[in-house]
C-alpha cells in the first residue's frame, strides 16, 4: 500500500473559496429563521408575547411549542431538550419561538421583540453550587479495584489534590447552520453542518411525525466540528424542517457567532478531588478520585463524557488499587457537550498534576516519573479490567525525550533560570494513552457503498462526515490503494442519509476506523469479482491477481482497471457493493465498572518548553516536540495536521481560552474579541511532530490508528511546563489555576515567592 | 480560472451594509463570516488601495468594511486570485502543505498571505507573524500556514494584484444621496464641509473598525454616512529634528512602518495593536476620537506630550493630549470638527520612554492595561519630569499624577519605580471585567512601571525583540 503525502482532497477548493458549506448553497428563495429566547436564566414559562414580533416587516411566520404535533423534545440520549420551551426554562438560551422572515435582518429584529414571562428560580449557575445543592443529571459511575486502604497504609507518600479544569468553546470557524426544504410528497431534505446527520434525521422524523425514510440529511462538509456539532447541531435541522413545512419554502437557520457562543454547550468543566499514594520508587500504588462535571441544563452527552473521563483517569499509568467515581451536576449553563477528547483530557489533567507533585517530592524529572508509571508488559491491567495490549507509552516517551534532547534542554533551562530574575523557563512532559471506540458498544458500526463505473472511476459513499479531519481523503486513499488506482480516480461523495443510513456520529476519533473498514469491505467484494473476471480471461487463480498502477496483474498478463470494469459489466457482474463494519470484542458493564470498552489504545508523548515573565504573567511556548503512535499512518500529512491542530487546541484550552459566565450561568464571552483561541504568534517555530515508526496496528483498517482526539490530551504538558517555570521563582509549590491566563500565572508566581 | 472581480452594489439606502454581506450576496461565498467583529479574518479580502501611489494591496476585514466605501474600488477575494485548476502561488503553497483542514479559514489566509507576497518591508521574523495576526484557524495549529507565508512572502508574483496595483487610480469622490440619507466619500475637505453642512447628523467613518462593530454587534443602522478615507488632507507623515507629524487618516499599518525608524516607541505599541488587517483600515484619528478607555495609542501620545491639530470650517486649533479626553468616551472635539494630524515631540537624548500592553493573548487582543511613559533626568540621573499614562485603569486614558510626583527627584531606576509605584493606588481605582480583575490591573500598573525602569535604567529606549515572550524586555 502506498503511503504518500496526500493533501486534503478539497484543498484546492478550500484555497480558492470554491468549497461549499451548508450556508453557501441556500436556495435564493429561502426564508431566514432565528430563535427568540426566554431571556431568563430559569423558572416556569408563563407567557410568550408575539404581538410586536408578528407585525415586524418581513415576518412570515412564528413557530412556538403550540406548533409541535408529534414529539416535543429531543436529545441524543435522554429526550430532555424541548424543541420549543413550553414549561421549564432551564437555561438562558431556552428557545421559546422561531421567527421566520424574508431576510435575516428582519428575523433578528423581530426575534428581539418577543417577550417571555418567566417566574421562579433558576438552576444553580455553576458546578460548585449545584454540587452543594445536590442537583445532578446522573447517578454516580463507580470503578473500584484492589485494596486502597492497604495500599495507602504501605505508601511512602499520599497526595491530596483538588484539580479544576475549565470549559472550552469549540470555536469552529463555521457556526451552526442548516437549511431544509419540503417536497410536495412531504419528504424533507436538509443540508446541514453536522457530525451526526442520522441523529438529525431521526429527530426531524420524530418531531414532524414522519417516517425516517422520508427525511434525508446531507452534509457537504463542515467548517470545523470538534464535537460541538455532534448533538448540538440537531435542533438546527429540526427547526429548519419545521419552518420549511410550515411555510412551504426552504428555510435556513444559522447562528451568528454570538448566538453560537451564547446558546450552545462547551467542553465540560470538571472538578476532581484526588488522593494518590506512591511507593518509595515514585510508583503509583493507589488512586482515589471523585469527579464532578458541569453538565449544564440537560443531559446531552454528559454521561458518556464522564465515562471517558473516568476511563482516562489512569493517565496510561498502571495503578494497582483505587476507586474512581464520577457524577454530572446540573446547572443553568447551556448544556455542555462533546468536545474533542470527550472527557479524557479532563481525566488525564488530574493525574498529570499528581505525577508532577510526585516528581517534585521525589526530586525526579517529570519524564522519569512518567516512565516508571506507564503501562508496560505485565503492568498492563487498566482499572476497568481491560488488558492494555501492546503498550507503547514508554516507547513514545523515550523517543520524544531523545527527539527533544530533554537532558540538555533541562540543563539549558537551569542555566537560564540561574541568570534571569524576571523571566523563567520550564519544561513539561506528558504521555497520553487514549482508548479508541465509542464507549457505548452499539455505536461502533458503520456502512458504506462503493460504486465502480465502466471507465474505471470509483465513487464511495460512507456514513462519516468531513469536518476538516481528512476522513474522505483517508477513505479515498484506502480505496485507491485497494484497487491500485491513483487517488484522483476515487470520488468520495457528500454524506447523505438517503444512501448510507443509520450511521453513528463522526466522533470518538473513529471515523476512519469504522467508515474506512466498511468501505474496504465493499471494495473487497468488488475487487474479488474483478479479480475473478480478469483471472478467468487469463486462466489463472483469482487469488494471484494483484491491483497495481491502475491495472490488474497476474503472471500471465495485465489489463487496465477500466478494461476489467468494462468487461465485468458486459458479463453482468455487479460493480456496486455495500459494506459494513462492527468493531469486534468490545463490551462494558457500567454497574460492575468492568469490561473491555476499547478496541485498542493509542499512545503519544510531548515535551514542551515555556518561558514565563514574572512581571506580567505572560508566557510563550518556545519548543514543542511530539511523538504520536498513528499505527501505520494512512496519510501522514493529514495525521500530522491532526496532531498539530489538536495540540494547539488543547494548549488554548489550558492557557488563553476562558469561557466566562455571569451569576446566572449566562455566557459573557460571546466572540473572539473576548474569547481568545491561540493565534499564529502563539505557536513556536520549533514544533516538531514525529509519527512513531514501525507501529503497525494489525487489527485496524490499513494497520493505522485513530488520531483525531488523542494528541489534544498532550497539551497537559503545557501547564506542566508552566508550573516548572513558575516554581523557579521561589520556594513554594507551584499551584496554577486553569486556564493559565497572565492573571493566574502572576498569582501563582506570587504564591510561590511567598513560599 | 479565477473569477472576475466582484461587482459590489453600493446601496445608498443602506450605507451601513457591509462588504462581507455584499460579497456573499453577489455569490462570492468563499468570503466567510466567522465572527463579524474583525477578530477572525475568515472574511479577509484584498483591497487594492489607490490612496497611496503606487496603489497597494491591503488585506482587510470585509465584515467591518462598508460596501459603499469600496464599491468603486478593486476588491479581490480568494476566488479572484486563482481557481481550483489554476491556483495562485499562495493558494498552491497552502493547499499542497496541509494548510487547510476544514477550509473555512483558508480564503481569508489566502488574502492575508497574498498581500504578504507583495510586501517588501521585512525587518525581522516578527513581521512575518504579523502577517497572520488577523486570521484565526481552529484546525491546523498554523505551522503549515506559516510555512506557506515564508515560502511566498515578498515573492512579488505577477498576479491580478500586481496588475491592479499598476493601474488603480486614486479613488474619486462619491456622492450617493438617498431619500433617508445617503453615502458620501468626499475627496477634498472643501467637499466634506459642504456635505456636513447639509447632513449634520451623518455618521463619519474613517477605517470603520469601530463603527463596523457598532453596526454588526450593537445594531447601529446609520442612514447617512460620510467616509473620511479619501481625504488627502488627513494623510501624510513627516518628521524633522524635533517633531513627528502623523496624519489622522493614515492607516495604522502605515504609521507603524513609518514610526519604526522615526519614532520607535509608537511602533512598539502598534506592534501589539489589533492585527495587520485591522491596522490596514484603522486610523489614528479614529483611535483617538472614539475615546475608548482601552485605546492603545492614547497612552503613548499622552506620555509623549503630543498635541492634535483639529480643523473645522471655522479654522484650525491645537488641542494638547492632556486636554483631549474630557470624560468617559468624550473628547474636546466640537461637533463636525476633524482631527487633522497629531504632532509628537521626539524624545530628546536622555529622555527615557517606553510603551507596553498586557492582554490575555499577545496578538489581536484588547489591553487589560496599557502603559506608556516618558521620564527626563538631570545630569545626576535624578528625575526632573515624568509623564506616565495608563489605559485600562480608569474611565479615560489618564496620567498617574501622584506617581509622577513621587518620582521627581529620585534617581531613575527600579528602586525609584518601586517606591513611586506605591502611589498608583492613589491615582487609580481600576475595575474588574472580562479582561482582568481590579487587583490584577493594579499589580500590572506597578509592574509595568518597574519594567519600564529596568529597561531604561541605562538606555533611553529598548525595542521589542522578534517573537517576544512579554510586552516588557527585562531579564
Ligand atoms: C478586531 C479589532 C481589534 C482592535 N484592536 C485594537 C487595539 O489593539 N488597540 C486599540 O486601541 N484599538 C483597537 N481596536 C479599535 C479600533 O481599531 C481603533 O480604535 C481604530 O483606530 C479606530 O479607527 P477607525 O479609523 O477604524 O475608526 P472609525 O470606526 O472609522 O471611527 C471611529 C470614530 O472616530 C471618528 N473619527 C474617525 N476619524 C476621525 C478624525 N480624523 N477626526 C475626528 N473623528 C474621527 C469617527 O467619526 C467615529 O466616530 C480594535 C478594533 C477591532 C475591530
Ligand atoms: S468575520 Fe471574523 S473578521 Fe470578519
Ligand atoms: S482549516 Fe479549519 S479553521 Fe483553519
Amino acid at each position: 500500500m502506498s503511503r504518500t503525502e496526500t493533501a486534503h482532497l478539497s484543498a484546492a477548493l478550500h484555497a480558492t473559496g470554491e468549497a461549499l458549506y451548508a450556508d453557501d448553497c441556500v436556495p435564493p428563495d429561502a426564508l431566514h429563521a432565528t430563535l427568540a429566547i426566554a431571556q431568563s436564566a430559569g423558572g416556569r414559562l408563563l407567557a410568550v408575547d408575539l404581538r410586536a414580533a408578528a407585525v415586524t416587516d418581513g415576518v412570515v411566520a412564528i413557530l412556538t411549542a403550540a406548533d409541535l404535533k408529534a414529539r416535543r423534545t429531543i436529545g441524543p440520549i435522554r429526550h430532555d431538550e424541548p424543541v420549543f420551551t413550553d414549561a421549564e426554562v432551564a437555561t438562558w438560551g431556552a428557545p421559546v419561538a422561531l421567527v421566520v422572515a424574508t431576510t435575516r435582518e428582519a428575523a433578528m429584529q423581530a426575534a428581539s421583540q418577543v417577550v417571555a414571562t418567566v417566574e421562579g428560580s433558576p438552576l444553580p449557575p455553576d458546578l460548585a453550587s449545584a454540587d452543594d445543592a445536590g442537583i445532578y443529571l446522573t447517578d454516580p459511575h463507580v470503578i473500584t479495584w484492589g485494596d486502597v486502604a492497604a495500599a495507602e497504609a504501605s505508601a511512602a507518600i499520599v497526595f491530596e489534590s483538588e484539580v479544576e479544569t475549565p470549559a472550552q468553546d469549540h470555536f469552529p470557524l463555521e457556526t451552526h447552520a442548516s437549511w431544509a426544504s419540503v417536497s410536495a410528497d412531504g419528504s424533507v431534505h436538509v443540508v446541514a453542518s453536522t457530525q451526526h446527520p442520522t441523529e438529525m434525521a431521526r429527530e426531524i422524523a420524530a418531531v414532524l411525525g414522519l417516517p425516517e425514510a422520508l427525511v434525508r440529511v446531507e452534509v457537504p462538509r463542515m467548517g470545523g466540528g470538534f464535537g460541538g456539532k455532534e448533538s448540538q447541531s440537531t435542533p438546527m435541522g429540526v427547526w429548519a424542517a419545521l419552518a420549511a413545512r410550515h411555510t412551504g419554502r426552504p428555510v435556513v437557520v444559522r447562528f451568528d457567532r454570538r448566538q453560537h457562543m451564547g446558546w450552545t454547550g462547551k467542553r465540560h468543566p470538571f472538578r476532581a478531588r484526588s488522593r494518590a499514594a506512591f511507593d518509595a520508587t515514585a510508583r503509583l500504588v493507589s488512586h482515589t478520585v471523585d469527579l464532578v462535571s458541569d453538565g449544564g441544563a440537560s443531559l446531552d452527552l454528559s454521561g458518556p463524557v464522564m465515562d471517558r473521563a473516568l476511563f482516562h483517569l489512569d493517565a496510561g499509568c498502571f495503578t494497582p488499587n483505587g476507586r474512581f467515581t464520577g457524577r454530572v451536576a446540573r446547572t443553568s449553563r447551556p448544556s455542555n457537550t462533546a468536545f474533542r477528547g470527550f472527557g479524557a483530557p479532563q481525566g488525564l489533567a488530574v493525574t498529570a498534576t499528581v505525577l508532577q507533585r510526585a516528581a517534585r517530592h521525589f526530586g525526579l524529572p517529570l519524564e522519569e516519573v512518567w516512565r516508571r508509571n506507564v503501562y508496560t508488559e505485565g503492568r498492563d491491567v487498566a482499572p476497568y479490567g481491560q488488558v492494555i495490549e501492546d503498550p507503547r507509552g514508554a516507547a513514545v516517551l523515550a523517543r520524544v525525550c531523545s527527539q527533544s534532547d530533554i537532558e540538555e534542554l533541562r540543563r539549558e533551562v537551569d542555566r537560564f533560570n540561574a541568570s534571569s530574575v524576571y523571566v523563567k523557563r520550564g519544561v513539561g512532559v506528558a504521555v497520553a494513552t487514549f482508548g479508541i471506540s465509542f464507549t457505548n458498544a452499539m455505536l461502533n458500526q458503520a456502512g458504506a457503498v462503493v460504486n465502480v463505473y465502466t471507465d474505471g472511476s470509483v465513487r464511495v459513499h460512507h456514513g462519516g462526515t468531513e469536518m476538516g479531519q481528512g476522513l474522505h481523503t483517508k477513505v479515498a486513499t484506502l480505496i485507491a490503494a485497494r484497487f491500485g488506482l491513483p487517488i484522483g480516480r476515487v470520488i468520495v461523495a457528500d454524506t447523505d442519509t438517503g444512501i448510507v443510513p443509520n450511521t453513528s456520529a463522526t466522533a470518538a476519533s473513529s471515523g476512519t476506523d469504522l467508515n474506512g473498514a466498511a468501505a474496504m469491505h465493499a471494495a473487497d467484494a468488488i475487487a474479488e469479482r474483478l479479480a475473478t473476471v480478469a483471472a478467468t480471461s487469463w486462466g489463472v487463480d483469482p487469488s494471484t491477481v494483484r491491483f497495481e498502477d491502475g491495472s490488474l496483474h497476474s503472471a500471465v498478463g495485465s489489463r487496465s482497471f477500466a478494461d476489467v470494469a468494462q468487461a465485468a459489466w458486459v458479463q453482468r457482474v455487479p460493480l456496486s457493493a455495500a459494506g459494513t463494519y462492527a468493531t469486534p470484542g468490545i463490551q462494558y458493564d457500567r454497574v460492575a465498572g468492568r469490561g473491555t470498552p476499547f478496541a485498542y489504545h493509542t499512545f503519544g508523548a510531548a515535551v514542551v518548553e515555556v518561558e514565563v515573565h514574572g512581571l506580567t504573567g505572560e508566557h510563550r511556548m518556545r519548543r514543542i516536540d511530539i511523538v504520536q503512535d498513528c499505527g501505520r499512518s494512512i496519510a501522514p500529512l493529514i495525521d500530522r495536521g491532526q496532531i498539530e491542530g489538536a495540540f494547539i487546541q488543547g494548549a488554548g484550552w489550558l492557557t488563553t481560552e476562558e469561557v466566562r459566565y455571569d451569576g446566572l450561568g449566562r455566557v459573557t464571552t460571546l466572540g473572539p474579541s473576548t474569547y481568545k483561541i491561540p493565534s499564529a504568534g502563539d505557536v513556536p517555530a520549533h514544533f516538531q511532530v514525529t509519527l512513531l515508526p514501525n507501529a503497525d496496528a494489525p487489527r485496524v483498517v490499513g494497520h493505522s490508528k485513530a488520531v483525531g482526539e488523542p494528541p489534544l490530551n498532550l497539551a497537559v504538558a503545557v501547564p506542566a511546563a508552566l508550573r516548572e517555570a513558575i516554581g523557579a521563582f521561589g520556594p513554594g509549590e507551584p499551584i496554577l489555576g486553569l486556564p493559565a491566563s497572565p492573571e493566574r500565572i502572576l498569582a501563582a508566581i506570587d504564591a510561590v515567592r511567598r513560599g | 480560472m479565477a473569477r472576475p472581480l466582484p461587482q459590489i452594489s453600493a446601496r445608498p439606502d443602506a450605507p451601513w451594509f457591509t462588504l462581507l454581506n455584499a460579497l456573499r450576496d453577489a455569490g462570492h461565498t468563499g468570503v466567510k463570516e466567522g465572527c463579524a467583529e474583525g477578530d477572525c479574518g475568515a472574511c479577509a479580502v484584498v483591497l487594492v488601495d489607490g490612496m497611496t501611489a503606487p496603489a497597494r494591496p491591503r488585506a482587510i476585514n470585509a465584515c467591518l468594511t462598508l460596501a459603499a466605501a469600496v464599491a468603486d474600488r478593486p476588491v479581490v477575494p480568494a476566488d479572484g486570485l486563482g481557481g481550483p485548476q489554476a491556483l495562485h502561488p499562495v493558494q498552491r503553497a497552502i493547499a499542497a502543505n496541509g494548510g487547510s483542514q476544514c477550509g473555512y479559514c483558508t480564503p481569508g489566509f489566502v488574502a492575508a498571505i497574498a498581500e504578504a507576497a507583495h510586501r517588501t518591508d521585512w525587518v525581522h521574523e516578527g513581521d512575518l507573524d504579523d502577517a497572520l495576526s488577523g486570521n484565526l484557524c481552529r484546525c491546523t495549529g498554523y505551522r503549515p500556514l506559516r510555512e506557506a507565508l515564508r515560502a511566498t512572502a515578498g515573492s512579488r508574483p505577477n498576479d491580478v494584484l500586481a496588475s491592479l496595483a499598476a493601474t488603480t487610480p486614486r479613488p474619486a469622490s462619491v456622492s450617493a444621496p438617498s431619500p433617508r440619507g445617503g453615502f458620501w466619500a468626499p475627496a477634498t475637505l472643501e467637499e466634506l464641509w459642504w456635505i456636513q453642512r447639509d447632513h449634520p447628523d451623518a455618521m463619519r467613518v474613517a477605517g470603520a473598525t469601530d463603527v463596523g462593530l457598532a453596526i454588526n454587534l450593537h445594531g447601529a443602522r446609520p442612514h447617512a454616512v460620510i467616509a473620511l478615507d479619501r481625504l488627502p488632507e488627513l494623510r501624510g507623515m513627516d518628521a524633522d529634528a524635533d517633531r513627528v507629524v502623523l496624519g489622522a487618516g493614515e492607516p495604522l499599518a502605515d504609521v507603524e512602518a513609518f514610526t519604526r525608524t522615526e519614532l520607535p516607541v509608537v511602533a512598539r505599541m502598534l506592534r501589539m495593536f489589533g492585527s495587520r488587517p485591522i491596522k490596514m483600515r484603522a486610523t489614528l484619528g479614529g483611535n483617538l476620537a472614539n475615546a475608548s478607555p482601552v485605546g492603545d495609542l492614547a497612552p503613548v501620545l499622552l506620555a509623549l506630550d503630543a498635541h492634535l491639530v483639529a480643523r473645522s470650517p471655522r479654522g484650525d486649533r491645537t488641542i494638547a493630549m492632556d486636554d483631549f479626553f474630557v470624560g468617559y468616551r468624550a473628547t474636546a472635539l466640537a461637533p463636525g470638527e476633524l482631527i487633522l494630524h497629531a504632532s509628537i515631540p521626539r524624545p530628546r537624548p536622555g529622555q527615557r520612554h517606553g510603551a507596553y500592553k498586557v492582554s490575555r493573548r499577545r496578538e489581536m487582543d484588547i489591553s487589560a492595561v496599557a502603559f506608556a511613559g516618558r521620564v527626563s533626568v538631570d545630569a545626576n540621573g535624578c528625575v526632573i519630569e515624568a509623564r506616565l499614562a495608563y489605559g485600562g485603569m480608569a474611565a479615560t486614558t489618564a496620567r498617574a499624577r501622584a506617581t509622577e510626583q513621587a518620582l521627581l527627584g529620585r534617581v531613575w531606576g527600579p528602586d525609584a519605580a518601586t517606591a513611586a509605584g506605591a502611589s498608583l493606588d492613589r491615582d487609580f481605582t481600576p475595575l474588574s471585567d472580562v479582561r482582568g480583575s481590579a487587583g490584577f490591573r493594579a499589580t500590572l500598573a506597578r509592574n509595568l512601571l518597574l519594567a519600564f525602569a529596568i529597561e531604561t535604567e541605562h538606555d533611553d529606549f529598548v525595542a521589542l525583540p522578534a517573537l517576544p515572550t512579554a510586552t516588557v524586555v527585562t531579564r
